[in-house]
């Protein structure tokens, strides 16, 4: 009975405010009419009307008579120096986690006055105040994923169950890898058992050395060419994004996903307001809408990510309503987040990538012995010349020699007419 | 008079140098700021030292290059050739079909090379068809270089046709005059007099082909890295930009110091033919 | 020889259509791959025009292309008269070897370039928000000048310079004497360039990459913002729109060039 009468109380009590305040906020809203709101998002990354979808922006231009500029980027990085290289200002930006703490502590981001957003109701507790956002002040989930090991079962006859996998020599040329450094080594590191987020430098050599072995199988660094190679059979693993997955196996039933035993990344991508918004109230409003059930829907259906919102992934309508891939049963594997790394730890992994993705596999079949005997002038420690970029060396002298010696053979010729 | 109405036709000129100031020597300078600064400002070497990394990718980047430019030369100087032999009005639909490719994105015609490279893409179903074993093309040195020569073809064909176009072809029937067989005028008379326009085609091939970013990423598999996309890596990923600057710098000598070299082949010092 | 040199010109265009035939065909399939066909479809171009964000990114693509090169001319054109006019010597090569650099410059470093231009005057001005429409048509403006220079100067010195003079003593004044006479001869050249300059600005990608603000996309960047998704058969379906759109004008043009000249032919 106490129960009940608190719950009343309560009830009431976020009731009032809201019934007061109501006329109020029409009346702000209302002004918003003939505002322009910039939204900066992933490409691909909105229902927009195609397919008979739902278009969202438009309809929130309809509704509202903001007008809405919206951009799009390809990927956190590319989007958050554009950002800091200061030339551009949105209102609305969707980053992931890791780069969500990075701007926050660069205080690129604004605090989000979620009185503005009543349907911040439909996030359930699980996805609030997530580590990239400790005292959720500042985003608001849009979409939430892992990645997975995709594999081809015309190809490969049992199933899967670990990252390892992707260095499987017997399927040499058929293994496909992230062509970024973030989530290529995440997946080495799931494999080491190491933490995504460590700080040692040891530690992340180590996890270089393991992708750089995984040159044997020599792997195809892809990013949405995993789409295409996938779904067309030419590759046998590839890891990608569950959410991806869904849109390959429509085109290719043969294709299937496992979550590998030794821990995969969990990502959220979430709505932020920047830092200098000029229309904060309308981007506030805008947030509201996205997760309006309607709106979410439209858009979980389209992007085919799993989404953080109760009345989606409640709604017995929505197409994966309990899809497994999307939906998996909780604590069945590890997860791990990504968190923002210190600039140093950054840079060491960028060198590291690059170092990678320079190595050459000392394999005894190696082309390159015909010039170097066993490889000794490039596979030892430290050497920035591997053999191949010594046989560039050897074919743009030989060129430069022919070129010169044509010049010699030209002048000499004038000369000699000229004594003639 | 005349020499009233000269200054006034030159100062005509003004708009275009002002703009030119502002807009091509102004970046430069803060490039070359930016390779010799650290991230605080303060002056360094550091990034200069680091470069030495980049060397097997810059090897790489040239050797693709030179090799793109000169398939490009090969296929390029027999078809502008021909052009050049038209009548006018193929010649300028021929002209056109050469240009009418850039129209759409490269990016598109390069995703699209990737579905006709594949192991299972359609040049590959095409010869297992003729009862041949598959090629492996894509991801491989030549797929990059591929996507090289037909992206950058264009700016071979544009500027040798359009010296062809122009020759002086009494110069040409004299040749023949004097007892020259048809490849003994190509040799004597049209390849040298067309070597202005062969000049900046190899400059507009080779300088995109070694700075591009996009082909190798998609035709490489992204096994091979040039310099163009460690630049983009160093500005867009890793937000270093004294780095990416002080690459972009050192190519840019690079380039400008081959480019140099190469127009002391031709006397024309008004620069490029296009 | 005749037969030779027919089948090489066919290869080579064949070599240079290869993957648009491919993207007409892909643009066409029913399902969402780029690379396996699975049978026949329009939706892709039914998506295309329901798909706003694109059609803005073209509209977009085409002003800036249609802006940078019209802009690139007249200053580009004025440019080479003035340089014309010059004595040979260190300026006027001066300027040429400037007039050069954004050819022979790498796109990626003229881009980078600009960027830390643009960033700094934003800066200077107290204005964050400075990349846009108008750092693009800058940019664009920048790279097209070249090409406009390099084809109109050869035409300046093919037409007689007595020939302005002489309209001139004839009562012109000079503005008038260049637009009667210097312009008409050297219009083949202008018209080379603003086509080149149009063709280059719309192909662009690495340098609008590095100099695009909000609100205004080009199509190469929607495109390449695509790629952590999928770069849908739409995309395809607007290439091959775009490219039957402009062979259509082609033989138009052509057709109607054969009819006037069998008209003064006929006349004569």
């Amino acid at each position: 009975m106490k129960k009940v009468v608190a719950l009343l109380l309560a009830l009431a009590a976020v009731m009032l405010p809201a019934f007061s305040g109501f006329a109020a906020e029409a009346d702000e809203i209302e002004a918003l009419r003939g505002t322009t709101l910039y939204v900066y998002n992933w490409g691909e990354y909105i229902s927009d009307g195609s397919d008979d979808s739902l278009d969202v922006i438009k309809e929130f231009e309809n509704r509202y008579g903001i007008t809405v500029v919206y951009d799009t980027f390809d990927n956190n990085e590319t989007m958050y120096s554009k950002l800091k290289s200061g030339g551009v200002a949105y209102d609305i930006v969707i980053p992931s986690d890791y780069m969500i703490e990075r701007m926050i502590s660069e205080d690129m981001l604004e605090k989000i006055d979620f009185s503005n957003i009543p349907n911040y109701q439909y996030i359930p507790e699980k996805y609030r105040s997530l580590s990239y956002d400790p005292k959720n002040e500042y985003s608001v989930p849009y979409t939430v994923g892992m990645v997975g090991l995709i594999y081809n079962t015309e190809m490969v006859s049992e199933a899967p169950t670990s990252w390892n996998a992707l260095w499987d020599k017997n399927y040499t040329g058929g293994i496909l890898m992230f062509n970024n450094p973030r989530d290529a080594f995440a997946i080495a590191q799931s494999i080491l058992g190491m933490d995504y987020n460590m700080q040692s430098e040891a530690s992340w050599k180590v996890a270089a050395e393991l992708l750089k072995e995984q040159k044997i199988v020599s792997p195809t660094y892809v990013s949405d060419e995993v789409f295409n190679m996938m779904e067309s059979g030419e590759a046998a693993f590839a890891p990608y994004y569950a959410g991806d997955f869904l849109s390959m196996q429509e085109n290719n039933p043969a294709l299937a996903l496992v979550y590998p035993e030794e821990g995969v990344n969990f990502f959220v991508d979430a709505m932020c307001i920047l830092k200098g918004s000029k229309n904060k109230r309308a981007a506030e409003l805008f947030i509201d809408y996205m997760l309006d059930p309607e709106i979410a829907l439209a858009n979980a259906e389209y992007i085919c990510y799993a989404s953080p919102h109760t009345g989606v992934y409640n709604n017995p309508e929505y197409t994966y309503y309990q899809n497994e891939i999307l939906y998996p049963e909780e604590g069945k594997f590890k997860t791990q987040n990504f968190l923002n790394l210190k600039p140093e730890t950054l840079a060491l992994m960028s060198t590291l990538w690059d170092d990678v993705k320079n190595h050459i596999p000392n394999t005894d079949s190696s082309n390159y012995d015909f010039f170097f005997g066993d490889g000794e002038l490039g596979n030892a420690e430290g050497t920035v010349m591997t053999p191949e970029a010594w046989s560039y060396v050897i074919y743009i002298g030989i060129f430069v020699a022919i070129c010169l010696a044509y010049v010699l053979f030209r002048y000499a010729r004038k000369k000699y007419r000229e004594k003639v | 008079m005349s020499n009233r109405s000269s200054l006034g036709s030159k100062l005509i000129a003004a708009p275009y140098i002002v703009w030119a100031m502002l807009f091509i020597i102004a970046p430069l300078i803060f490039v070359v700021y930016y390779s010799f600064t650290n991230a605080d400002g303060n002056f360094t070497l550091a990034n200069m030292a680091e470069l030495g990394k980049c060397a097997p990718t810059f090897l790489r980047s040239i050797g693709f290059g030179i090799v793109a430019t000169l398939i490009c030369l090969v296929i390029a100087f027999p078809l502008a050739y021909i052009i050049s032999q038209k009548t006018d009005k193929v010649q300028r639909t021929l002209v056109m079909l050469v240009m009418l490719p850039m129209w759409m994105s490269f990016l598109i015609r390069t995703y699209s090379w990737m579905a006709l490279l594949q192991d299972t893409g359609i040049i590959n179903s095409f010869i297992t068809k003729l009862g041949l074993d598959p090629v492996h093309m894509i991801n491989t040195p030549g797929a990059v270089i591929l996507g090289m020569v037909y992206n950058f073809l264009p700016y071979m064909i544009m500027p040798i046709y359009s010296v062809m176009a122009k020759l002086d072809y009494s110069m040409v029937e004299a040749c023949q005059d004097l007892g020259g067989n048809r490849l003994t005028v190509i040799r004597k008379c049209i390849i040298p007099m067309s070597m202005p326009g062969v000049v900046s085609g190899i400059t507009m091939v080779f300088v995109p082909s070694v700075s591009t970013f996009y082909i190798s990423q998609k035709l490489g598999g992204g096994s091979f890295d040039l310099i163009g996309d460690v630049i983009e890596r160093q500005f867009q990923q890793s937000y270093n930009y004294n780095l990416g600057a002080a690459i972009s710098l050192v190519l840019m000598v690079l380039i400008l110091i081959c480019m140099a070299v190469m127009n002391r082949f031709t006397e024309d010092e008004e620069g490029m033919v296009i | 020889m005749k037969i030779f040199s027919k089948l090489y010109t066919i290869l080579v265009f064949l070599f240079l259509y290869a993957p648009i035939i491919v993207l007409i065909i892909f643009s066409f399939n029913s399902s969402s791959s780029t690379s396996m066909l699975t049978g026949f479809s329009l939706q892709w171009y039914k998506a295309l025009f329901k798909d706003e964000a694109t059609l803005t990114a073209l509209y977009n693509t085409v002003i800036l292309a249609v802006c940078s090169s019209v802009i690139a001319t007249a200053l580009g054109t004025a440019a080479a008269v003035g340089i014309d006019k010059m004595k040979k010597g260190a300026v006027r090569s001066g300027i040429m070897a400037v007039t050069n650099i954004p050819m022979m410059n790498p796109e990626i470093v003229t881009g980078i370039s600009m960027m830390l231009l643009f960033v700094f005057a934003g800066s200077l001005v107290k204005n964050s928000a400075v990349l846009g429409f108008g750092t693009m048509l800058v940019a664009h403006v920048t790279f097209n000048l070249p090409y406009v220079i390099l084809n109109v100067l050869p035409k300046l010195r093919q037409t007689d310079k007595n020939l302005a003079e002489a309209a001139q003593d004839l009562g012109c004044r000079p503005a008038s004497a260049f637009f009667k006479v210097v312009l008409p001869s050297i219009m083949p050249g202008v018209i080379t360039g603003m086509i080149m300059a149009f063709t280059l600005s719309l192909d662009d990608f690495i340098i609008s990459y590095f100099t695009s603000g909000p609100g205004f996309q080009t199509l190469p960047i929607a495109i390449f913002s695509m790629t952590k998704r999928r770069v849908k058969p739409d995309m395809y379906a607007l290439s091959a729109l775009i490219f039957v759109s402009i062979l259509v004008l082609l033989i138009i043009y052509n057709v109607a060039q054969q009819k006037s000249e069998e008209k003064t032919k006929k006349k004569s």
